[in-house]
């Protein structure tokens, strides 16, 4: 399975992913901003960090980026697009993705473990996967889930929140979400499924030194689901 | 500008070393000049007060690669790897505009350290504030924290450690001391030594705009009601440029084109600059048309005085500057050939294209003043008697409570869940453990680092304080398994000119500098900072101490938290007892007078090693040193990290439990170890005679105390977790 990872100036979770997607045995390659081609990809991946320094707004000057375009491309015609925390707010900057994501309710940057509760397994992302609840990590500035009214109710018809912030046993409640999302949405999908953005970072829980392995799960389902 | 006596001293500078100035280039200055010759002379760059003292410091070692005086130390951790590492102060900005001081300071840290060819892979800070219930103290906590992650999240290098303090000392002046470990290739280190005659001198990153004029000067002076004018003496940090910058470096020194690297901080262009010349004994001469500016009709005082962040001086090898100039202009960066190496040994500035300053480099460095301040000796206060009266109506459940919610042992997770602490994927001990630890990447290897300082010790006793801080760092890192190696050390006090002051800093400084030789614990790298004083009032004496530790396999290493019920838990080291100046004594009994916890150096390296050994030889579960609040605040921390129990024993000392429970007596550590292996570890602790009681076995949940009495972890951990949360958010 071939990936690519999209690398902006500012991107800090670059290698990260890079290292993850190569432990699962993704062949990864890292693609500057600046070229125009995405190479052959099964999966391209918008990795976290602070893009162009998420000066204006998150998101918003690497949505403009020349290697977009060919993103855009490559998502319209049904690849796998999978954008994590700064590479969320991306596709949500691009309209692949509706909604926005607004300042934490608390005003502070945030990071920490956080329970996911798995909303539709009907996608490459999440179907199969033994669990119904990952332990991820989140660290962000900016990862409250806003849309209009409008916008939740087509979401929610089209069945496109991913996953819910909740607590170890799955309960979706206010007081397990980090940052004040409506409707605790950690990620959402589009209405086909194939991008996905969501907040927390899979590809720091990938052994058990780190804070966990239910980012192990993610990717080796992932790359299961592929082959 | 016509320049005079009284300019010099609006410069900072005393009348005996304008006359030097004058001396020295056998004229009067001009002020392009001036500026230079104040920015070099202060306190800060000069270190004209601590020079004498600090040369004492033992800075060689086995596995020292660089010492004081680069940009950073250079440590030896195996294979081809070196680890670059240093703390540094930003406290009197941090002051003013505590988001900018704050982020500026982690920015500088980490430029200290890539600048050496170094990726950072951590970041700590150690923070002081006055008294919480100081008006200023929330909004500064607040700012601070959150420039600190600004800075260092946006970068993308975990922040695995730090140290938070509260004390009214600190009411006028805070503490912020920012520390960066790096990894590079042995044979891959940069250095700021230029060499060579003719060599394009290069200025990359930022563009220099009039911030930070005098920032240095400012650091260098104690603070009146006058502070709030020197806001625009604060400088303005961007991360993202700073990002690009690291990026840039690192792959302009993935070949081989530079000769001498170093980044613009304090006093900007004039320092970097006059550094590489005078390291390589040459001359530099640079045109500051070819800087590039922010702002339009910056003279060039302004240009050489200026604290821009996010800039760097290169020397490179003649015929590379296009290949350089693509990596910088991939990043975005702005690139400038600015001037060249010469042999004249001077210092050489023009600007359209008259030659406006000529100082031979060696009147700034090497002939700049030293002080050998007059200082005054602190006696070893008198001891408290305590007796039983003392510690009637007492109850250990009340006090540990009251204790694990003090705002300076309390859980600081307020804190460092806004650092960023687990990118780059290798943080495998997080902020609130004994130290914290990164990886090698894609090795089994693992580097363990920790903040300390102990400035009511220091305070008490500033001989014993200094030797303690160096002992607590070498615990700490002991504790999880790691082989000490090196520490760096800020040193931050009040004003050099007053005989206590001084007499504090010399008193300090030889303490650590006698522990880090007895330990083998050699200072790498370090920072001054003086004239931490508002109106008259300094802080108290803050050495803080960021040591550096290696673990061969990260799987080796060991945390705190109680692991398995029926275990048995050991205390390392003897109690004495002493019990002035802990936390016990002077927040309950509210005794604050007598001499901090005797450090005993043979104890201390005797038990270390005797832990280590033990760990090494995979008998021990959990481990954790014994520090603020004594044996049963360590234990209770224990037990609320492995949510577990512990039942305790009866124990043979003699002494009062209060004295037992609450002294901080220094080399002592606990120790959770299996019952099969207890015979193993007696034997070991017995061969290396070193003191040990049995205090108890772990349980699956509750402190049991000998007379039955129960506490719930769960409570105490509420304790622990409630104050600071409370204070800041409501």
């Amino acid at each position: 399975m071939n990936s690519s990872v999209i690398i902006f100036p500012g991107s800090n979770c670059d290698r990260d992913m890079d290292v993850a997607l190569k432990k699962f045995g993704f062949k990864n390659q890292m693609i500057w901003h600046n070229d125009s081609e995405l190479p052959k990809s099964d999966l391209v991946v918008l990795p976290g960090g602070f893009s162009y320094g998420d000066y204006l707004r998150c998101g918003s000057m690497a949505s403009k980026s020349k290697i977009i375009d060919s993103v855009i491309k490559f998502a319209k015609s049904g690849g796998l697009l999978l954008g994590i925390c700064n590479g969320f707010q991306i596709l949500t900057e691009t309209k692949l993705l509706p909604g926005a994501l607004l300042r934490n309710k608390y005003s502070k940057f945030i990071c920490k473990n956080v329970f996911v509760k798995i909303n539709n397994s009907e996608n490459k992302y999440f179907k199969n996967l033994k669990k119904n609840v990952l332990e991820l990590h989140i660290a962000h500035n900016e990862g409250n889930f806003f849309c209009s009214n409008d916008q939740m109710r087509e979401i929610e018809d089209n069945n496109q929140i991913a996953i819910n912030y909740c607590d170890q046993k799955g309960q979706v409640e206010d007081n397990f979400n980090p940052n004040g999302a409506i409707k605790n949405i950690a990620g959402i999908f589009n209405k086909q499924k194939n991008i996905l953005g969501m907040m927390p970072h899979p590809e720091r829980m990938i052994d058990n030194y780190l804070s966990g392995e239910d980012g192990s799960f993610f990717f080796q389902n992932l790359i299961n689901n592929l082959k | 500008m016509e320049v005079n006596e009284n300019i010099a001293i609006e410069h900072g500078l005393k009348k005996t070393e304008y006359k030097k100035i004058c001396d020295l280039l056998k004229r009067i200055p001009n002020i392009t000049e001036l500026g230079i010759f104040s920015a070099m002379w202060n306190e800060h760059c000069s270190y004209k007060s601590s020079r004498l003292h600090l040369k004492n410091l033992p800075t060689k070692g086995k596995k020292v690669i660089q010492g004081p005086g680069e940009n950073a130390g250079v440590i030896d951790i195996g294979d081809d790897d070196a680890i670059v590492f240093k703390i540094e102060s930003h406290n009197h900005p941090s002051f003013i505009e505590p988001y900018q001081g704050a982020a500026t300071g982690v920015g500088g840290i980490m430029r200290d350290v890539f600048t050496m060819g170094a990726r950072p892979i951590a970041n700590l800070n150690s923070i002081h504030f006055g008294s919480p219930q100081h008006k200023k103290t929330k909004n500064l906590l607040r700012g601070v924290v959150q420039g600190i992650g600004g800075y260092g999240n946006c970068i993308g290098v975990p922040t695995v450690g730090g140290q938070t303090c509260f004390d009214e000392s600190y009411n006028g002046n805070i503490l912020v001391n920012a520390m960066t470990l790096g990894l590079v290739k042995k044979n891959k280190i940069f250095y700021s030594k230029a060499a060579g005659i003719n060599k394009p001198v290069i200025y990359v990153g930022s563009k220099t705009g009039r911030d930070g004029i005098h920032g240095a000067s400012m650091a260098s002076a104690v603070f009146d009601e006058k502070i709030e004018e020197k806001k625009p003496t604060v400088q303005v940090g961007d991360p993202f440029t700073e990002k690009l910058l690291l990026e840039a470096c690192l792959e302009l020194m993935a070949g081989d084109s530079i000769i001498s690297i170093q980044d613009m901080g304090a006093a900007g262009l004039t320092s970097s600059s006059i550094e590489m010349a005078s390291k390589g004994k040459l001359g530099i001469e640079l045109n500051l048309n070819k800087v590039p500016c922010r702002e339009s009709n910056m003279t060039p005082y302004e240009i050489m005085l200026s604290e821009s962040q996010e800039r760097m001086l290169i020397v490179l090898e003649k015929g590379k500057e296009n290949q350089a100039k693509k990596i910088f202009d991939k990043w975005n960066l702005d690139f400038s050939v600015i001037g060249k190496t010469t042999n004249t040994k001077k210092i050489e500035l023009f600007y359209d294209e008259k030659k406006i300053a000529e100082i031979p480099v060696d009147t700034l460095v090497e002939n700049s003043p030293m002080y050998d301040r007059k200082w005054k000796k602190t006696k070893l206060p008198q001891k408290n008697k305590f007796n039983k009266e003392n510690f009637k109506n007492l109850k250990i459940s009340n006090i540990l409570n009251k204790i694990l919610s003090n705002p300076n042992i309390c859980n600081k997770e307020w804190i460092w869940e806004q650092y960023d602490h687990t990118v780059m994927g290798d943080t495998i001990q997080k902020p609130g453990s004994d130290s914290g630890i990164v990886r090698i990447h894609g090795t089994n290897k693992a580097v363990a680092a920790s903040v300390d300082s102990s400035a009511i010790y220091c305070f008490a006793h500033p001989l014993t304080g200094g030797k303690q801080v160096v002992c607590e760092s070498w615990r700490n890192l002991i504790s999880v398994g790691a082989e000490p190696i090196a520490i760096t050390n800020c040193l931050n006090f009040g004003n050099p000119e007053k005989d206590e002051n001084m007499g504090e800093f010399v008193e300090c400084v030889k303490g650590l500098g006698e522990a880090s030789e007895y330990l083998n614990f050699p200072v790498v790298s370090g920072n001054v900072s003086f004239y931490n004083e508002t109106k008259d009032k300094g802080i108290k004496p803050t050495p803080t101490i960021g040591g550096v530790g290696l673990i061969k396999n990260y799987k080796d290493m060991i945390t705190m938290g109680f692991k398995e019920s029926g275990n048995i838990v050991l205390v390392i080291g003897k109690t004495e007892g002493s019990l002035d100046q802990s936390i016990f004594a002077r927040e309950i009994l509210n005794i604050k007078s007598g001499p901090p916890p005797e450090v005993n150096l043979f104890n201390e390296k005797n038990n270390g090693e005797t832990v280590l050994n033990l760990i090494k030889k995979k008998l021990i579960k959990s481990a954790h040193d014994v520090s603020l609040g004594g044996i049963i605040v360590a234990i209770a921390k224990m037990c609320i990290k492995g949510k577990k129990g512990i039942e305790i024993k009866k124990t043979k000392q003699l002494i009062n439990q209060f004295q037992y429970m609450f002294s901080e007596d220094q080399g002592r550590y606990i120790l959770e170890i299996k019952k099969e292996n207890y015979k193993n570890v007696k034997e070991i602790l017995n061969k290396s005679s070193v003191h040990y009681d049995e205090i108890g076995t772990v349980l699956d949940n509750d402190i049991v105390f000998e007379d039955k009495t129960k506490l719930s972890v769960d409570d105490l951990e509420l304790s622990n977790n409630i104050w600071l949360k409370k204070y800041m958010e409501k």
